[in-house]
């Protein structure tokens, strides 16, 4: 199938990367995938990537903490056995609120950091005993591949990346 | 340059002539005689306001026991009559201090807010940040307050100790001390020639190195290209600033703040009124550049640099209520009672300051900057800067009132009047400040850096 194959464009500079991108943004190409050893800074913002949302994941994340712990503690503290502990106030949440703040913090940040983490691995697909789905080692140490989908338009395209400073252009089959 | 409208000098003057006004009307009507406080409090007991039972229970019985003067009913009713004595003295005391409290309270906030920006500077100097110097003028034009601001207040807190009767700070009154000997045992620390002259010890501090930052500053303007010995020199004396500073302003805080409640401390005071003064003086720098930038003087400043500052006032809101929270929750938890009667005052007679604060200082930055879009958004930061000022002026206002004016308080007419007149004062001397100098320091040499800084 002609829509399987792609085109693999190998940099060997971010600086040089970045203006392919661009290059290639601007001819309205549709870029598969860049593999790169390191974050380059604004590269999703040239590949027009959408921003992420972990950050709001997070932020719910911290309130189902902090609802855990004022739950958990109210339960226990007030609800179940409202002990006199060393004369702290146990008559209402509120009055005794001070005493569980430390916990309610931890919890909030417990809450947001690990489940932000799980939902990190989750939508990177990424786990433990995962088989890679790197096209080329190289990229892990010092080179960046560029990925394209070719669609009858092989010369041209691979003319034009080799415009953009490509030190290697391959043409790849997907579909084995 | 910066011209200073003649329009925003017509404000600063008005703002200036009201406050003076309502700071007046404050003084005229808080010398009350014996008579008029008795009076009032027997007003007060029959319209059974909040202070109604506890005064019924003072005022009725001496007069009831007036008339039966015989055998050991005679001996309760001097008690009685000491005692209904004793508590209009009290009230008629603390009504005549709200004016010096109302002053010294606006005084010391406007005076924090160009100490806080001063060691903010300090700390973007000494650390070499990439991003702030477009805003060093913009904080040199703040800091320009600090010595006349600081003078001012400690010229309150000594006449309200020499002119006043005692009207801020009980450990200056002989007769008080010579009963108490717990403010004896500290009168090695608080007595009034100690106090003017770290006073003075501390302001002289602040303004050389205010004068001579600035100085530096300007010469690094002028200097040849290449030559970076005022920006060296500048470094230099920020370091020794810096930790002069952390010095001083705990003191500081100690004597103008923490003394008039002289029975009680607490040790990480210094660090909570520094996150006050600092969290304040940020968002002066955010308000002021963003009224700047409006009116066109600020053409380098970009919303990168808006969202870095916005994000100090974000993390340093969280920095004040981790203060806030950790003197508050250590105290409560251990309840000594020669501690807990701080905050057993502030919870029983100013609840609505005491927790309103929490609110404004805390819950509102949290959640409005918490968004990095929001912080990039200039009348968002305003807003949010907006309620942070009147937060930490509560924050103040709730530090000096329960020792002086104890339940006797109230937002009115003097309070708001000192405001304006050290708002008025802020305005004038800051911006008169930044007319005197470019408003982009061309010296520096992270300047570039800074101009292109891209968040």
């Amino acid at each position: 199938m002609e829509a399987s194959k792609v085109i693999h464009a190998i940099y060997n500079d971010d600086d040089i990367l970045m203006s392919a991108v661009k290059r290639v943004k601007a001819e309205r190409y549709h870029i598969e995938e860049i593999y790169t050893p390191f974050p380059v800074h604004g590269l999703d913002r040239a590949m027009g990537l959408a921003p992420t949302r972990i950050a709001i994941t997070a932020f719910i994340y911290g309130l189902i903490g902090l609802t855990v712990a004022t739950l958990m503690m109210n339960f226990i503290m007030i609800e179940d056995w409202p002990q006199n502990i060393g004369g702290k106030p146990s008559f209402s949440y509120l009055e005794n609120m001070p005493a569980f703040v430390p916990i309610m913090f931890e919890l909030t940040v417990f809450f947001s950091a690990h489940l932000m983490v799980i939902t990190f691995y989750l939508r990177s697909r990424m786990w433990p005993f995962k088989s890679a789905e790197n096209p080329d080692p190289r990229t892990t140490d010092d080179h960046f591949l560029m990925e394209i989908a070719v669609n009858g338009n092989e010369e041209a395209l691979s003319s034009m990346l080799k415009d953009t400073g490509a030190v290697e252009i391959n043409l790849v089959d997907k579909a084995h | 340059m910066y011209t200073f409208s003649n329009k925003l000098k017509t404000f600063s003057f008005i703002l200036m002539i009201l406050g003076a006004l309502g700071v007046g009307y404050g003084f005229m009507t808080s010398h009350k005689s014996f008579e008029e406080v008795e009076h009032l409090l027997a007003e007060e007991s029959h319209h059974g306001g909040g202070h109604g039972e506890a005064n019924a229970h003072h005022a009725t019985p001496s007069h009831d026991t007036h008339a039966k003067a015989e055998g050991s009913h005679g001996e309760e009713a001097h008690a009685h009559v000491d005692e209904h004595t004793k508590h209009v003295e009290h009230v008629q005391h603390q009504i005549a201090n709200r004016p010096w409290s109302a002053l010294y309270v606006a005084a010391f906030f406007f005076m924090m807010i160009a100490l806080g920006v001063l060691a903010f500077y300090a700390i973007q100097i000494a650390s070499q940040a990439g991003w702030s110097p477009v805003l060093f003028r913009v904080m040199e034009g703040i800091t320009a307050y600090l010595l006349p601001g600081a003078i001012i207040v400690l010229l309150i807190a000594i006449a309200s100790g020499t002119i006043g009767h005692y009207n801020i700070f009980i450990w200056m009154d002989p007769d008080v001390v010579a009963h108490d000997k717990l403010i004896q045992g500290k009168s090695g620390w608080l007595n009034l020639g100690g106090f003017a002259i770290r006073g003075i010890i501390f302001i002289a501090g602040w303004a050389l190195y205010r004068h001579f930052a600035r100085k530096f500053s300007i010469a690094q303007d002028n200097a040849e290209p290449g030559d970076k010995t005022n920006f060296k020199k500048a470094f230099r004396i920020t370091a020794g600033f810096l930790v002069f500073f952390i010095y001083t302003e705990s003191m500081m805080s100690w004597d103008w703040i923490m003394s008039v409640d002289p029975h009680w401390f607490s040790t990480l005071f210094g660090w909570y009124v520094f996150a006050s003064m600092f969290v304040s003086g940020i968002t002066v720098i955010a308000l002021l550049s963003i009224y700047l930038k409006s009116r066109g003087y600020l053409a380098f400043v970009n919303e990168n640099h808006l969202h870095d500052v916005a994000k100090f006032m974000f993390g340093i809101s969280i920095f004040w209520t981790y203060l806030w929270f950790s003197q508050f929750m250590l105290i409560w938890y251990s309840n000594i009672p020669e501690e807990v009667t701080y905050f057993i005052t502030r919870i029983n007679d100013y609840r609505l300051p005491f927790f309103g604060m929490v609110v404004m200082n805390f819950v509102f930055p949290l959640l409005l900057l918490m968004n990095a879009d929001y912080k990039r958004m200039p009348w968002f930061v305003v807003m949010a800067g907006i309620v942070i000022l009147a937060g930490h002026y509560i924050d103040i206002f709730n530090m000096i009132m329960p020792a002086t004016v104890g339940d006797r308080w109230f937002i009115g007419i003097p309070e708001i009047g000192s405001v304006l007149l050290f708002g008025g004062l802020f305005i004038f001397v800051v911006f008169m400040s930044l007319s005197k100098a470019s408003l982009l320091a061309k010296g520096y040499p992270l300047m570039k850096e800074s101009e292109d800084f891209h968040y």
